[in-house]
């Protein structure tokens, strides 16, 4: 298995490669490592249908303990087959679609990398694992939407996917690491079993509610389904790759692989019934509003979408059963119905419904892939998609609770996707041509027609002959959600029973839907629909998102307005109230007992530096204030002499020189000071300066005041020849012992000198004020340097 | 420029002294006072009196590569130190020891931390430089003609 994700990343690394090679044979040469793949998968349903998970780990990450660990059960292995089977198809899809673009090349790098990561996520068994492969796929999403990166759509629609699905990958995390905690261990394969513990848990449901917010924003579920529509500004091969047969599932799959652990509980089955209810049916009469065969399409999958939450949150062997049937029934058609949808685009220049009709002669393959799928989202028999529904039917049937409202609500849902999937499969190649096209409408290439078809036999091979995948692949998925093996058997013909009469009102309330679709599309309640969830809630999200932007702004100009002084002022004020505050509070201060004797010279130094400082004040001109504060900072490096701290000494002499030769290049080219300033600024100036005295005395009583604590400095005196080889104890401690510390240092150093480089090269009505005030900033780092 | 004849002879005497002393004191850090942190400061100095002395461009002639150069070439001994020791199968950053025992110049002890010492300096000297030569190509004043 890891060699299965691992080769697709190898393919996305050498796609660039081979597309200069194969040009427009490219498609179906890196088709083949999908299909590769897809074997493999095959070769394992005998053995994992049979209640044999494989597992694989091997180290990755030892010292976080971990390891990159895969788990294929049937679940699992259901998804692996629909990743790299419709991953085939669609990598020789997008060679057709793409075949002219010039990045064709980077398009294959995102969609490969895609690939092997949503393969990562189905396989992965560990959380971090796991999770990864979640957010990979949500930059890969996040690339593949923006693909056509110069429209400002494209881009928008690809930042409101990442945000969202993004934001509830982090909630997610949170979620498994309480798993983890809860249970004790990070793989998922062992929490299978631990539900009762999980469930009694206090963490129970916040676990719950992170879970689900990384899922329901993964898959779409209102009220994050906005944007899922919008992710149709991707390719179409994108579009019908991720965002309807595999990654939006991703959050079906998380909820599903989850439900042995979370599911049973009332709390689960509201919740999941009730927002997947609620998207199923909202999204499935939405799809109706729009006449763009991608909107269409996107919604309807969003139905679906919401259909299978419903179904995990209501539970039970029915319902796990209509859900791996609904998520095969679904992959099948709307990846099929998808490309046709791009098939259409590319040949006749537009996706508007309104303006097709009358292909059948001009494209009878495509039509072929499109009437197969199209039927079977309408859930015509014999297709698959028939089944499909009636095992919906009867899961809503035998659900414990409101089986009544399920049906109503699945019948009312699955009215709209009949008219839905007539009006994508069936109305664009009937009746008369409009002769809108921008271009006359002729037949896909073969690598176009072949996805549809091959997707829309298979529908029809798996409705006539259910057996084909039925006790297998659908089984051994059922078991792997269930924990339980139950008998799995599907068939087109039922007998008469509830669940038929439903379907055949179902029918004929969708061909009525489907008779009277451009009437129903106008009408003022779809309007209405159209605006409360359609485009409203992207509309809202996007105004949020730039109400951010402007909030984050507001703030950056108070804090960052450019003037040196109020930096100052801020910093020292918050550091007085914060540190003074605390300290208030927490310590006793006792003025010092000096032990021992002060020597005159030491005496003379400390009123050396107290008459600099004053004069530093006082003085009119800003070169003897830099001199003065010059003669204060070579004082202090005496005392540090004097004190026994030589390498301190030596390091405060250099930068007190080199700063005073900085300040003194700069300070030529300012004004002196001048007038004075008012009084009520000076009050203040020197009410912070006060402050600051204050608080640096206070600290040192206190520090003075408590026992040396030699433990540190005696550890690196025994061990800085023994482990570092150097005798010199500070420059141990800043090459080794600490290297990190000062790696750390010379990397900030860098980046401020890039900065003051930076500034001195701007504009200069932009940096009016600047070079004055870098500097002192600049070597205050460098001398915040030897301090540590 | 500074025009004074004692400066500009005392820097004449100074520049190659002082550069050495750096040496001398980025070699020694390990067991004596010094190491790279001062011996880069004091390198920089140099060129900085040298730069009051002749000019900013004869400085930067002498200094034959950009202080950005230097940054660069710093961060990568001192991160190139730390990755030796991966090279190893030692944690980052390790120190690493070789003993040679060499015939006239007796015991030798070479340490990835005097590479690592050699990043702090250059990085040192590359800051210093970067920021009075980028003030003075901005603002021209004392330092030039």
């Amino acid at each position: 298995m890891l060699f299965a994700v691992l080769s697709i990343f190898l393919g996305a690394a050498l796609a660039p490669l081979v597309v200069r090679f194969a040009g427009r044979a490219s498609g179906w040469i890196l088709g083949l490592l999908p299909l590769g793949v897809f074997a493999y998968f095959v070769q394992q349903v005998p053995a994992v249908s049979h209640g044999e998970p494989l597992r694989q780990s091997m180290a990755w990450l030892p010292s976080f303990e971990v390891p990159l660990s895969f788990y294929l059960d049937g679940l699992s292995l259901l998804f692996a087959l629909l990743v790299t089977g419709i991953g085939t198809l669609i990598v020789v899809y997008a060679g057709g679609y793409l075949a002219h673009h010039e990045l064709l090349g980077r398009f294959y790098v995102q969609l490969l990398s895609f690939m092997g990561a949503m393969l990562g996520l189905v396989l992965a068994d560990n959380i971090f694992v796991f999770f990864i492969f979640f957010e990979l796929t949500s930059l890969t999403s996040y690339l593949l939407i923006g693909f056509y990166h110069t429209e400002e759509g494209a881009r928008a629609a690809a930042r409101k996917a990442l945000v969202v699905t993004g934001g509830g990958g982090l909630a997610l995390l949170g979620g498994l690491v309480l798993l983890s905690q809860v249970t004790g261990t990070l793989e998922m394969s062992e929490m299978l079993s631990m539900g009762a513990a999980v469930q009694s848990h206090p963490y129970y449901l916040a676990i719950f509610v992170l879970v689900c917010a990384g899922a329901f924003t993964k898959s779409a579920q209102f009220p994050f389904h906005f944007w899922l529509p919008a992710a149709m500004a991707g390719p179409t091969p994108v579009s019908a790759y991720l965002h309807s047969a595999t990654m939006v599932k991703a959050g079906v799959f998380l909820l599903a692989r989850m439900s042995p652990v979370l599911g049973g509980t009332a709390v689960w089955t509201g919740t999941l019934g009730i927002v997947g209810g609620f998207t199923m049916v909202m999204s499935a009469w939405l799809a109706l509003r729009y006449t763009d065969l991608k909107q269409i399409l996107a919604y309807t999958t969003v139905m679906v979408l919401g259909l299978l939450t419903m179904l995990l949150g209501v539970g039970g062997e029915e319902a796990i059963t209509a859900m791996v049937t609904f998520t095969v029934v679904h992959a099948l058609y709307k990846g099929g119905l998808f490309m046709v949808a791009g098939n259409i685009d590319h040949e006749t220049g537009t996706r508007d419904v309104l303006e097709l009709g009358g292909l059948r002669s001009a494209m009878p393959w495509t039509m072929a892939g499109a009437v197969a799928t199209g039927l079977s989202m309408a859930g015509i028999p014999p297709l698959m998609g028939f089944i499909g529904k009636e095992a919906t039917y009867e899961a809503a049937l035998h659900a414990p609770t409101g089986a009544l409202l399920l049906l109503a609500a699945g019948v009312l849902a699955n009215v709209a996707l009949v008219g839905a999937g007539l009006v994508v499969g069936l109305k664009p190649f009937i009746g008369e041509r409009t002769g809108a096209f921008t271009r006359e409408p002729h037949e896909a290439p073969a690598s176009m027609w072949l996805g549809p078809c091959v997707l829309g036999a298979l529908g029809l091979a798996f409705g006539v002959y259910p057996a084909l995948i039925d006790h297998t692949v659908l089984q051994a998925a059922q078991t792997g959600i269930l924990q339980t093996s139950h008998e799995l058997h599907l068939a087109l013909w039922h007998g008469v029973n509830p669940a038929l009469m439903a379907s055949l009102v179902t029918f004929a309330l969708g061909f009525t839907v489907y008779a009277t679709w451009e009437t129903i599309q106008a009408s003022a309640p779809m309007r209405g629909l159209g605006v409360a969830f359609g485009d409203g809630p992207g509309r809202t999200f996007e105004r949020g998102l730039y109400g951010l932007a402007r909030f984050s702004q507001g703030i950056t100009q108070l804090f960052q307005n450019g003037r040196f002084r109020w930096y100052l002022f801020a910093i020292f004020t918050s550091i007085i109230v914060f540190v003074g505050g605390g300290l208030l509070f927490e310590a006793q201060l006792v003025w010092p007992a000096l032990e021992g004797s002060v020597a005159y010279y030491e005496a003379a130094l400390a009123g050396l530096i107290v008459l600099s400082a004053l004069v530093a004040v006082r003085t009119q001109g800003r070169f003897v204030a830099i001199l003065a504060l010059s003669i204060a900072g070579y004082s202090i490096a005496l005392i540090y002499m004097l004190f026994g701290a030589p390498d301190l000494a030596m390091t405060q002499f250099a930068i007190e020189t080199l700063t005073l030769i900085l300040l003194v290049i700069v300070i030529v080219h300012l004004p002196g000071i001048g007038e004075e300033e008012p009084l009520g600024v000076r009050l203040r100036d020197g009410a912070v300066a006060l402050g600051c005295g204050a608080l640096v005395t206070v600290i040192m009583s206190i520090i003075v005041n408590r026992p040396l604590n030699m433990r540190v400095s005696e550890y690196l005196a025994e061990n800085s020849y023994t482990e570092a080889q150097g005798h010199n104890i500070v420059n141990v401690i800043l090459v080794d012992f600490r290297g990190v510390d000062t790696m750390g240092e010379i990397t900030v150093l860098t980046i401020a000198a890039l900065g003051v480089y930076v500034l001195m090269r701007m504009p200069r009505n932009r940096a009016h004020e600047t070079p004055a005030e870098t500097e002192p900033a600049a070597s205050e780092d460098a001398s915040a340097e030897d301090g540590s | 420029m500074i025009y004074s004849l004692i400066f500009r002879v005392a820097v004449r005497l100074l520049v190659p002294l002082l550069l050495l002393f750096s040496v001398f004191m980025m070699l020694r850090g390990h067991n004596l006072p010094g190491g790279g942190f001062v011996g880069g400061l004091v390198a920089a100095s140099a060129f900085v009196l040298y730069a009051l002395a002749a000019g900013v461009e004869r400085a930067r002639e002498v200094l034959r590569v950009e202080p950005q150069t230097l940054l660069g070439s710093g961060l990568a001994f001192a991160y190139g130190a730390g990755l030796l020791a991966l090279a190893f199968g030692k944690p980052f950053l390790t120190g690493l020891w070789v003993h040679l025992h060499i015939p006239l110049l007796g015991d030798l002890h070479l340490g990835s931390s005097l590479l690592f010492d050699l990043g702090v300096m250059l990085v040192v000297v590359g800051t210093v430089l970067l920021m009075v030569f980028s003030v003075e190509d901005r603002l021209p004043g004392l330092v030039e003609e």
